[in-house]
């Protein structure tokens, strides 16, 4: 189903992140440099949300916190009605087994894993997941699901790294990045599997980048400057991922 | 200093544990070459120069007895260079602070000139006027061990008739370093010394006045000892002479020449084994780090470093580490030579020590451990000598893996990915995999190499003590009783039972191999001294012929069946066939049984005894040993359980120190090894494993895949570690093994079990520190960085 078919977000869909004043404090000897600034956000269920700014805006820093990667300073973290900002680091390891699929830049791919193996590596320590070939179905994977990522391109790679994510069913995806080692034309490809399974999964999808042509497939666009939520947009209207191009 | 120097200096600084732990590989081999063959240069050198400041004798004979004039026939004899007679006999001693009986070897010492071989080395008060009856010369451990001082007193049964002696001195005697009573395992200062008196003091004492019963004698350079032998038993015969010997069967000299032997294999086994397990660690981890640096290495060579100048880098690195571990390892060994010089020179009662490292030792260790590292590096150098900058700088090709099983296994199987991980990582480098699998198993085959003979030792025991001598004590009589006297020991206070048994120097013979020997007469239901047969187990002595130890029947070659010849060395001396009717299993010298009975009937004497063996109960041990004590007829009194208790204090002594020693180069060899691959194995694979944490799999989990290759490696290195020590075992025992005694090589299951033990805690315990490394993952970094 392509996004521009689907309904748009319910008000009423339910609230799957929540921050107060969020504010992260790196230090490294005597220097100490504020990654985030008091930020409040919220996002909803099966919301694709594509997160904009300049290298140092804390965009990278914001979406490691809400994926349980890193611990804010001061400020809430809410995930549904867990506080994550007092989970320790096992809670946060369970966290991000059950209910979040990441998608890196660089997709980290186990090499000596073929890409069904890959996808098994997650799903073996899943509650409820898919199977790896479902996964991989999802994604258009099905004939090259027995080769190494050696034996794969960068889409390809990149794709199986989704695949990765979402055979969990996740309840969120979040994705740093995903198209920054990429070509345009293969970037376009991962954007379409992106924003396939927001909507078939209905999880909730965060996507950091650079690239501003991308924010047209969002429902909505957050701008981070300095450390803060400088904007917010929502798009009327959403282009499907294959009508853009960097 | 350089910037390529600053570079290595801080890249040594950075991966200091991995550097260290293959410097202490490094500083082992080093040491124990080091302590090996220093300890065995001070030793020999001691010894070679105590022989010769005390002119210690070539040839050795005993005899019943020839007169002093024969002495210059002897000494024409080709090749003699100087003879001295003189006259040994052992005697019992009634000591004032010992309730057993102890013995002492009686030697005379020339009245009116000086000694000419075997020099009593006097350590203090002086030696005994010439004809005085009362004065003696006692070693000094047994002085010590009895705190004898100038002036005290103890009795002796010389002869028959006791005497007291009054020490005038203490020494030692290049004969006499090793001090072993007849018939005992290890040496017991309370219980046999040696005893020099004035020669015509002891002469009178023993109806020698005027004659001798033992001679010494010294070779000029370059004479045939064999031929010096014949002709001294051809003019000894009719003086009862009981075969003469060289150096090599001297008691003593044979000990020592069996522990310089274990010396020097240890420094000839040992360091190799820790060098090429060096080697292999610095070519496993310099490989890494110029996988890790090909950038800067194609930056280097882009800047117009010359390729071999880069490359010298990198044999710079590993020769900084052989440098740590030359450092320790010298210093390490040359401690270590000094202590067990020591303990060697208190053991075997030098006057002096020559402790003297060589330093060609010194050098011969620095440089086989800098060329151990040189080889180790050499491939990983040539690599980045070969590598051209424009390939350096881009990033390396991926890394290709396989499938070795088919789809269709792997979803029956059900393997897990995080095995599947494992395996593919492993196989991946089969090479690597396999050098570790031998490093490791080279860990436990030192330990099994090492820690096997104290099983063997108390197999030893067991057979000798609890199956085959199991009497409580042996009477050895000064000369042969009928075998009435075997009633009278029964008589004796707390004996419950008494065997007798008799002893008959002779020269047996197969074909051209031929040995001087003891035939032992035994009673054919002997139950007390048994003999054993295949399986160790007890066996009736044949009523014919002669059984030979197997030891013995190995070296002349003779087999059950087989005619040998026995020269009979005593008084109705000839020559006689006998056949070879058995074969006896035993651990201690060469020798030969016959039935009591058919001893007797071959030296045409009728039924006579050299000794018993006898049963006591220990609750009336003191009155025996106050009757022994005073038996005139008796030479030597074994205490078996005195024996074997001084056997295993000694043992115990030197125990906790060698096991020290041994399991110490087991740890630093399996740490080193584990060590350094799983700190490779966490570089190459840390991204995926933080990925993996990233995923939602916990530090545990993580963890387990990196410790699981650990465990792969280390329980297959088990099997391969077990094989190879045990032939390290049977390398020694072929070592070990000589005329004296042999060591039966029993490696016990324990021996196993204890080293596979070891290993397995110092590959958890590296495994462990690894382990803190992948706690401390960067997660964050980790997701921004390719490969």
């Amino acid at each position: 189903m392509s996004p521009a078919a689907q309904p748009a977000l319910q008000p009423s869909a339910q609230q799957v992140f929540r921050t107060k004043d969020l504010t992260k404090v790196y230090v490294t000897g005597d220097i100490s440099v504020q990654a985030l600034r008091g930020v409040d956000f919220e996002a909803a269920a099966g919301e694709f949300v594509v997160i904009l700014g300049p290298s140092g805006s804390g965009k990278s820093t914001f979406l490691n916190i809400i994926g349980g990667l890193d611990r804010a300073t001061s400020g809430e973290v809410w995930f549904t009605d867990h506080e994550l900002s007092r989970f320790d680091d096992r809670a946060l390891t369970l966290y991000r087994r059950d209910h979040v699929g990441f998608v890196f830049q660089f997709y980290n791919l186990v090499p000596s894993l073929t890409a069904r193996e890959n996808v098994a590596l997650v799903t073996e320590i899943a509650r409820n997941p898919m199977r790896p070939e479902e996964a991989l179905g999802i994604v258009g994977l099905t004939e090259r699901m027995d080769h190494f990522p050696a034996q794969l391109s960068g889409g390809e790679q990149q794709r199986v790294a989704i695949a990765r994510a979402i055979a969990k069913r996740p309840q969120v995806l979040l994705c740093d990045e995903p198209t920054g080692a990429l070509d345009s034309a293969t970037g376009v490809l991962v954007l379409e599997a992106l924003t396939q399974v927001n909507a078939q999964l209905g999880a909730t999808t965060l996507i950091i980048t650079h690239n501003v042509a991308i924010q047209d497939i969002a429902h909505r666009v957050v701008h981070f400057g300095d450390g803060r939520i400088v904007s917010t947009n929502v798009i009327a209207e959403r282009k499907p991922a294959s009508a853009i191009s960097w | 200093m350089s910037a390529l120097h600053r570079k290595l200096l801080r890249d040594l600084v950075r991966l200091w544990p991995q550097a260290l732990a293959i410097a202490l590989v490094m500083a082992a081999g080093a040491a124990t070459l080091v302590l090996g063959v220093g300890a065995y240069q001070s030793l020999s050198e001691t010894r070679a120069a105590y022989y010769e400041r005390n002119r210690f004798a070539d040839i050795f004979a005993n005899l019943t007895r020839a007169p002093k004039v024969f002495e210059d026939e002897i000494a024409r004899i080709p090749g003699v260079a100087a003879v001295e007679t003189r006259i040994a006999k052992i005697a019992l001693l009634d000591l004032p602070d010992t309730a057993e009986p102890a013995s002492a070897m009686f030697v005379s010492i020339p009245d009116f000139h000086e000694q000419r071989l075997n020099l009593l080395h006097l350590r203090s008060g002086r030696l005994p006027l010439p004809g005085d009856e009362h004065e003696v010369v006692v070693s000094e451990p047994f002085a010590k061990a009895h705190h004898f001082g100038i002036g005290a007193k103890f009795q002796a049964i010389l002869n028959g008739r006791k005497r007291t002696l009054r020490v005038v001195g203490t020494g030692l005697s290049p004969e006499f370093i090793y001090t072993l009573g007849p018939g005992v395992l290890m040496p017991d200062d309370r219980r046999f010394g040696v005893v020099w008196m004035g020669e015509k003091a002891l002469a009178a004492a023993y109806d020698l006045t005027g004659a001798f019963s033992s001679v010494t004698l010294n070779l000029t350079r370059g004479a045939s000892e064999a031929a010096v032998i014949e002709r001294l038993d051809g003019l000894l015969t009719r003086y009862g002479g009981l075969g003469a010997y060289g150096r090599r069967d001297q008691t003593s000299h044979a000990f020592l020449d069996a522990e310089l032997k274990q010396l020097q294999a240890m420094s000839r086994i040992l360091p190799p084994i820790f060098l090429l397990v060096a080697a292999f660690l610095v070519n496993m981890t310099l490989s890494r780090l110029i996988m890790l640096e090909r950038e800067q290495i194609g930056l280097l060579k882009a800047l117009g470093y010359r390729s071999t100048t880069v490359g010298l880098h990198y044999l710079e690195f590993a020769l900084a580490i052989a440098c740590v571990g030359i450092a320790i390892g010298l210093a390490t060994g040359t401690w270590l030579g000094f202590g067990l010089t020591r303990l060697y020179a208190e053991f075997y009662r030098f006057p002096f020590l020559v402790f003297r490292i060589n330093t060609a030792i010194y050098v011969v260790a620095a440089g086989i451990t800098l060329a151990a590292a040189a080889v180790g590096a050499l491939k990983a150098v040539r690599d980045v000598v070969k590598l051209p900058p424009a390939v350096a700088m881009s990033p390396p090709a991926p890394v290709i893996y396989r499938r070795l099983l088919p789809e269709a296994l792997y979803a029956v199987l059900k393997i897990p990915q995080s095995l599947i991980m494992v395996a593919r990582h492993l196989l991946r480098w089969p090479l690597r995999s396999l050098s570790s699998v031998f490093g490791i198993a080279l860990a436990v085959s030192v330990l099994v190499g090492s820690l096997w003979v104290f099983g063997a030792t108390e197999f030893m025991i067991e057979v000798t003590y609890n199956r085959s001598e199991r009497q409580d004590a042996t009477i050895s009589f000064v000369h042969e009783w009928p075998v009435s006297a075997l009633f009278d020991a029964i008589a004796l206070p707390g004996v419950m039972t008494a065997e007798p048994y008799r002893a008959v120097p002779v020269r047996i013979r197969y074909g051209p191999v031929e040995r001087r020997i003891t035939i032992t007469g035994k009673p054919p239901d002997t139950d007390l001294s048994r003999v054993l047969g295949p399986g160790l187990m007890p066996v009736r002595l044949p009523e014919t012929g002669i059984a030979l130890s197997d030891a013995l029947a190995k070296i002349l070659g003779a087999r059950v069946g087989d005619i040998v010849e026995v020269e009979l060395l005593e008084r109705n001396r000839r020559t006689v066939r006998l056949p070879v009717t058995g074969i006896i299993e035993g651990y201690l010298g060469l020798s030969a049984y016959m039935s009591l009975p058919a001893v007797n009937r071959l030296m045409r004497e009728g039924p006579l005894i050299s000794g018993v063996h006898l049963l006591y109960d220990t609750d009336r041990q003191d009155a025996l040993f106050r009757r022994l004590k005073a038996t005139p007829v008796a030479s030597f009194i074994g205490l078996q359980r005195a024996s074997l208790r001084k056997f295993r204090e000694t043992l115990a002594e030197n125990l906790l120190f060698m096991i020290t020693v041994y399991v110490s180069l087991g740890v630093i060899i399996a740490f080193g090894v584990v060590y350094n691959f799983a700190r490779i194995s966490l570089s190459e694979q840390g991204r995926e494993l933080a990925s993996l944490r990233v995923l939602g799999f916990h530090k545990g989990e993580v963890s387990a895949i990196l410790l699981s290759e650990l465990a792969v490696l280390t329980l297959l290195a088990q099997p391969l570690g077990w094989a190879i020590g045990y032939g390290f075992a049977w390398a020694m025992v072929q070592g070990f093994n000589s005329e004296l005694y042999r060591v039966p090589l029993v490696v016990e299951r324990s021996v196993y079990g204890w080293a596979t033990v070891i290993v397995l805690m110092s590959a958890l315990v590296s495994a462990l520190v690894v382990r803190r490394r992948i706690d401390r993952l960067d997660l964050i970094e980790v997701l921004k960085t390719r490969e």
